[in-house]
Order: C-alpha cells, then structure tokens, then sequence
C-alpha cells in the first residue's frame, strides 16, 4: 500500500498540478501526509467506537459463558464464512484499486471499485437473509426476544431450576448429551438449528442478541457508509481525477474500507465459531 | 505596520454577506462563530443555575417545584458541558489561534472544521427540541437505569450529546493533524507555543474517549426505542456497565476541557512576567501526560457503586498520580512569575485567580480520590463545589483570559482595562461566595442535586446560611459577567484600535496585524522562540510592542 515512503509518493511530491492542492497546503505532499494522518486518526476513533461493543461482548461472556455457548448456535455458520470471505475479497479488489490508481490504470481502478462494491452489496446481502432469518425465528435482542413455540424448555417459573441446570451445563462443556449431538447433525445439513431442541436454555439468552445486532448492525451501517465513499471515488475515478499524482481520496477509502473488513474479522469468530 | 489597522482587507471584512459567514472555510470566522455560540450556550447554562440557586437560596419551596428543580439542573449541567466547556477553548479560542500560532493559513482540513461548526449547531438544535419537548431529568450524567425508565425527553438529548460528540471529534483530529503537518520550517516540536502542546493533548482525549461515549449514547438510545437490553437488568443487561462506559469518556472529558486552559495560563503567565515561561518541557509533557493518566482514572467516580476493592485502591492510586503533572506546571508557573516583570492587566488578573482557584479545586480533588473520604463525601455538595472549582474557576476563568487576552487579535479592538480588572474582581470574590460554603455544606452532609433541606434543618441549621450565601455568590458572579459582556460589546464600535502587538506576546499571531488578513501571513513568518520577550519593547507612542531593531 502507498505510504509517504512510497516510489510513487515521491512523483505524487513532485507533482506540480496545483489544481489538487487546497490553498492552505505548501505542496502535495504535505497534503497528503495530513489526509493520511487524519485517515488513521479517524479509523483509531472507529476502533474505539466499536471498542465500547467489545467491551460489552467480553463484561458478558466472561460473565455468562454460557448464554454465548448456547446462543450461538442459532447463528449459521456458512453463511457468516461466506461473508468473511467476500469482504476480504473485496479487501483485495480495493487494495488493488489502490494500486490502479498510482500506477495511472484508470480503467483497472474502475473495475476493482466496481468489484468492490459488487463485493459489498453481496455481503449486505447475504447479512438481510440472515437478519430475516431471525427475525422470523423471534431470535431478536433481549427486550423484543421472543422464539414462539420453539420456546421448548425455559419457563416463567421454571427460571430457577433452569438456572442450576446452566451450572451443570457450564461444566460439562456445551456439546454435552444428545442436544449437542443433534445440533451437530443438524447444523451439518443446513447450518441452523430450530430453536428450543439444544436442551436447557440459560436465563437471558437474548443479551446475546442484543449484542449480535449492536455489533452486526453498527458494522452494517458502517458497510453502507464505505460504498457510499467507494461510489463516490467510483464517479470521480470515472472522470479521470485519479493517477500518479494524485490518488490521496483512492488511498484514503481505502484504509477504510480495510477497517470496515477488519471489524468483520473479529466479529465473525466472535460471535460465530463459539467453543 | 502601524498602518495595519487600516487595512482595509482583515479576515472580518474579506468578504461580506451572512453566507459568507454560515459556509466559510476561514478557520478565524469559524472560530469567531463558535465563540458567539458558545456564550448563547454559558448564557442558557447560567440562567439554569441562576434559577437552581435561586430555589435553594431558602429551605422549602421558593420559585418552583421539585420536577421543574430536577429539569433545571439536569439542562445547567448538560447545557454547560457538552455545549460550553468541552467546544469552549478549543474550538472557539483555539481554531482562531492554532493555525496562526503554527504560521499557517488554515487546519489541515478546513471542510471538516466547518462541519464541526454546523455538528455543533445541530447538536444545540437538539438540546433546544430538548428543551421544548418538556425537558430532561436524569442528570447531565444520563445513569441508567433512570435514563432508559423516565419519560422526559432523553432521546433528543442524547442525540443532541452524539452530534456534539463528532463536532468534538472533528475539532481534535484537526487540530492533531494540523500540529504534525503544518508547522513551519524552524518550528520544532519543542519550539511550539505551549497552548498548541495542550491543544494537542486535549485533541488526543477528544479522538480516543469521544467515540466511547457515542456508542454509549447510541445504545441508550436502542435500550429506550427498542429495548436493546445491554444495560437493563431485567433483561440480563448491566447497568454498572453503562456507569464504566460513561466515566471511561466523561473523565477524560474532564482534561479535555482543563488542560487548554492551563495552555492559556502558560501562556498569559509568561508574556504579563514578560519572562521566559520556566521548565518549557515540564509543561508541555505534563499536559500529555495528563491527557494519558486520565484515561486511568474513570474508576474514582463510581466507589460507591459496588466494584472490587481491589480495583478501587488501584483507580484511587491513579488518581493521586494525576496530581503530579498538575503541580509540575503550578510550580512551573509560579517559578515563572518569580523575578518577573509582572503587569496587572485584565487577563493576567484571571490567570492569577485561576492558579488559586484551581489550587483548591485540585486539592480538594484529593479528597475525593482517597477512597475512604470519598464514601463520606460521595454525591455531596463537597463534589459539585470541586467540580466547579476546576471547572468554573479553573476553565471559565482560564476561558475568559484568554478571550481577553485574544480580544484584540480577534476583533481589532481593545477593551477597557480598568473595567476588565474590576469585572475580574467581582468574578474572583462572586465565585469564592458561591462555591466556597458548598466545601462546608458537602462535608456536613448535604446531599447534591437535592430539591430541598428543610428536613435537616433541625439538625443542621447551618445548611440555611451556606446556602444563602451560596445564591448571593451566584448572583454577585453573574453581575460580575454581565458587566464583561456589556464593556467587551462596547469595544466592538467604541474601543480604541489594537495594535497588532498589545500584549507584548512573542508567539507568532502577535506579527500579524490585529484582526489578521484572511491569509494569516502574507509570506511565512520568522520562527523563534515564543517565549523570548528581549527582542521586543514597548513604544509609548504606538501603545504596542515592535521589535528591536
């Protein structure tokens, strides 16, 4: 990726196309190294911004182990795989987009940001089916949690002995008796298990998903928010804006977009491949 | 450069027309408006207390009832926090400043400046709507499980807090990025003005500790609309969990809004010493290290509220530490003013009340971080007469020296001085009335943001006293700033023309002309050292400062 060390940093230096250069600025490069600059400072605030959620995710699974264990199952698997693998495809076709641009490919660039978004809107695809999946199940935060018939075992008043089977449960380690075998099974057909036939149930389960949709839907709006810019950058690549000499907003998306990727790549085992 | 006044083209009259204003990309126009909002802000926040000490002025009910008491000081706290102090000095004073300290024509991202600015105006629209829609009663600090129960209007305020949150953020990612990229040839990073150094530690605060407070306030939001869950413990959340996430921003908040104010001491107490500030490197690693130990320390505001010992000796022990830097530039100050040349000049006179009074305030900080005077004094009137000491003594007091001390640089005109010096007075002695009983009332026993005492009267008569007291300190304060307002309005048309260097300053905005020209320096200014005050002298007949020659 182009850093102010870059070869192509130095042209981008040289260049003396004042037509990109803000008033304020004494030469391209200081321009650039301040966009830079100001790229990752934001980016360390997007980290910090989701940095809240994951201090949620841990404060509750190091204190309920067992809800994570239990609820994670309802997520499936494949589909947040196949996800994981898009964005880092679409990592790929945006880093090479990068690349376009410094070396004056303007038709390369066009075609990796349309991939790019090809990519993106594949992956918010694919996160609407699995959105409307539990919607359906009832499989939703805690406060609108609500799995219907396939509610099975947890009761009202059966909260209490639920609770000291999760102690048990806890022990035992999650893929304990036939439940967890069944689960297997069945999450080897089509990767989603129906509700209710896990065995016992913990108390509050739906704080799972209540951090499941924080997390998954923060990083959703921050996908919109990412094809927002790629389009943008798509417009202006189309106008021939871009080149050697000046790829500063091509860069800088991009370092966004890594990081849009990056968070799907812990959230993804985070909330996925639960053990 | 006499003739710099003159001149028909500064920054105010470059071009003309309200649009001219409301989309302008000049960073001393955006400054400007700031500072015009900011104290439609302190004037909204003030009326708020007015009327908060005018109801505990007596036991008992005196101008309203208890629901409109809690609104009152719910909207004084969040209207002077996140629309006063926190967009206060830097984005007010330091926008107008910062690039011209630095020798530039503008931040690095002047867009983006803008944006803050109409964040900012977004954000009061909201606390306005708040305000409209039937106000807010959970306390400017939004605890749940109140805030997610209660049906005033928390949603509008904490949307207001979010957008406000981003103005901060912006604000701080520029100013970071403009001190790595833009300073000029010569300029050193130990060569920077020391206003610029805690500039930069408070925009480090801002860019790491904001976003952890916007998604804080978003899933307040998401637990009131659709009962997210995460903080509500009837759905397995935890509402300890929300106290963290709000200290681990709100703390460092607090530096964010002292520590451009120390920067505005350094620098007042140099140029009025007229004497090079002592131990340059000793403050300017203080304020980062400020800003770093602060974000250590969020635990010393939740001692009561069930955490581990453990963690509360170790949040107690952090927070002593943060004593250290402090008093190193205190000291630093005080070794300044040593052998100096002292003038008593207006913003002098609040740099010296703001070492008193952040003196006590700092101390009494002490108290509160000890862990077993801190349960006694916990949520009393001992917390708020700190908090105010700090905030009040230390960043208003700080603020209005360096408004006083930017004055002429900003508008062209130099204010009355005699009637700046009274007016400091006035606000010296109204403030200690109003703020000092309230260390007796809070170690007594009265509790904060209680509606009424009559209860204790019979035990503690003396609650009464401190509180009447407290009002007429009120009151005398505001008189004090009414007055500032009235004579720094009048200089705008009668006060007579800055010189470009009044003060006598050796940083670089004193070598433009005063207002500066829309382009700050003509051609790059010379970059010396901004606390070597030799090579300048006064000129009786100019009433300014000009170089030896």
């Amino acid at each position: 990726m182009a850093d102010a060390n870059h070869p192509n940093a130095e042209l981008h230096a040289e260049g003396k196309d004042a037509a990109h250069v803000a008033h304020h600025f004494e030469t391209p490069a200081q321009q650039f190294a301040a966009g830079k600059l100001g790229m990752w400072i934001f980016l360390v605030t997007e980290i910090l911004f989701f940095g809240g959620l994951f201090c949620a995710y841990a404060v509750y699974r190091a204190n309920h182990p067992e809800i994570f264990i239990y609820a994670h199952q309802f997520l499936d698997k494949y589909l947040g795989a196949i996800n994981t693998a898009v964005l880092i495809l679409s990592s790929l076709t945006m880093a090479w987009g990068v690349r376009c641009a410094q070396c004056d490919q303007r038709r390369g660039l066009i075609l990796c940001l349309a991939l790019t978004l090809a990519c993106a809107s594949v992956f918010l695809g694919i996160k609407y089916v699995e959105y409307e999946h539990k919607w359906k199940e009832g499989l939703l935060w805690a406060g609108w949690f609500d799995p219907g018939e396939n509610l099975g075992e947890e009761e009202e008043g059966k909260t209490e002995k639920g609770e000291e089977g999760n102690v048990e449960g806890d022990e035992e380690g999650p893929g304990e008796g036939t439940a967890g075998g069944l689960s297997r099974v069945s999450q080897s057909e089509n990767g989603t298990v129906p509700f209710g036939t896990l065995g016992q149930r913990p108390r509050h389960v739906g704080v799972f998903f209540s951090i499941y949709f924080a997390l998954t839907g923060l990083h959703a709006v921050h996908v919109i928010a990412g094809m927002m810019a790629i389009a943008w950058i798509l417009v202006r690549a189309a106008k021939g804006h871009f080149g050697s000499r000046y790829f500063g907003p091509v860069d800088l998306v991009g370092l966004y977009w890594h990081l849009v990727d990056m968070i799907w790549i812990f959230l993804f085992p985070l909330l996925y491949l639960i053990h | 450069m006499a003739d710099a006044v003159s001149q028909p083209d500064n920054y105010l009259t470059h071009t003309r027309g309200l649009r001219s204003w409301m989309f302008t990309l000049d960073h001393k126009r955006i400054g400007v408006m700031y500072l015009v909002s900011i104290m439609g802000a302190l004037a909204l926040g003030g009326l708020f207390a007015m009327l908060v000490r005018t109801e505990l002025a007596q036991p008992g009910r005196t101008i309203m009832g208890p629901d409109a008491y809690n609104h009152m000081f719910t909207l004084h706290g969040a209207v002077m926090i996140f629309l006063f102090i926190i967009p206060g000095i830097p984005a007010a004073l330091g926008n107008f400043v910062l690039p011209i300290m630095l020798g530039a024509k503008d931040v690095a991202f002047p867009r983006l400046n803008l944006a803050s600015y109409h964040l900012y105006v977004l954000g009061a629209v909201f606390f306005v709507f708040t305000l409209l829609l039937g106000g807010l009663d959970t306390g400017w600090t939004f605890y749940t499980p109140y805030s997610t129960t209660t049906d005033t209007r928390v949603i509008t305020a904490v949307t207001g807090a979010f957008v406000l949150g981003f103005s901060s953020i912006f604000t701080g990612l520029n100013f970071i990025a403009s001190i790595h990229t833009m300073r000029p040839p010569g300029m050193t990073w130990f060569r920077m003005p020391l206003f610029l150094w805690a500039l930069y530690a408070t925009a480090i605060i801002q860019v790491l500790a904001t976003p952890v407070l916007a998604i804080t306030l978003m899933l307040i939001g998401a637990e009131r609309i659709m009962q997210l869950g995460i903080f509500d413990p009837e759905l397995g959340g935890d509402p300890v969990l929300f106290q963290h996430f709000f200290w681990f921003y709100s703390h460092p908040a607090v530096y964010i809004m002292i520590l451009p104010a120390m920067g505005i001491i350094s620098e007042l107490i140099s140029v009025f010493s007229r004497k090079h500030i002592f131990g340059y490197k000793f403050i300017a690693y203080s304020s980062v290290a400020i800003a770093l130990l602060g974000f250590l320390v969020w635990g010393h505001h939740m001692f009561t509220s069930g955490q581990s010992k453990l963690a509360s000796m170790i949040f107690s022990a952090l927070t002593f530490s943060v004593s250290i830097p402090s008093a190193i530039k205190v000291f630093n100050w005080l070794a300044t003013m040593y052998k100096g040349s002292i003038s008593l000049a207006t913003p002098m006179c609040y740099a010296l009340a703001f070492i008193f009074l952040f003196g006590i305030g700092g101390l009494t900080g002490l108290f509160l971080g000890a862990l077993a005077t801190d349960v006694h004094l916990h949520d009393t009137y001992f917390v708020v007469a700190h908090f105010h000491y700090t905030m009040m003594g230390g960043v208003l007091i700080a603020f209005l020296g360096g408004l006083h001390y930017w004055w002429p640089k900003m508008t062209g005109r130099m204010f009355n001085d005699l009637w700046g010096r009274i007016a400091a007075l006035i606000v010296f002695a109204g403030f200690n009335l109003a703020f000092f009983p309230q260390f007796v009332l809070g170690s007594q026993g009265m509790p904060r943001r209680y509606y009424d005492y009559t209860r204790s009267l019979e035990k503690h008569p003396e609650f009464e006293i401190y509180n009447l007291l407290s009002t007429i300190g009120a009151f005398l304060l505001a008189v004090g700033l009414v007055i500032v307002l009235i004579y720094l309005v009048h200089s705008l048309w009668r006060g007579r023309r800055a010189p470009a260097n009044p003060w006598g300053g050796a940083t670089l905005e004193w070598q433009c002309s005063s207002p500066p020209p829309h382009d700050n320096f003509p051609e790059s200014p010379t970059v010396g050292d901004p606390y070597d005050f030799t090579n300048l002298r006064y000129d009786a007949e100019r009433n300014e400062y000009v170089r030896k020659t």
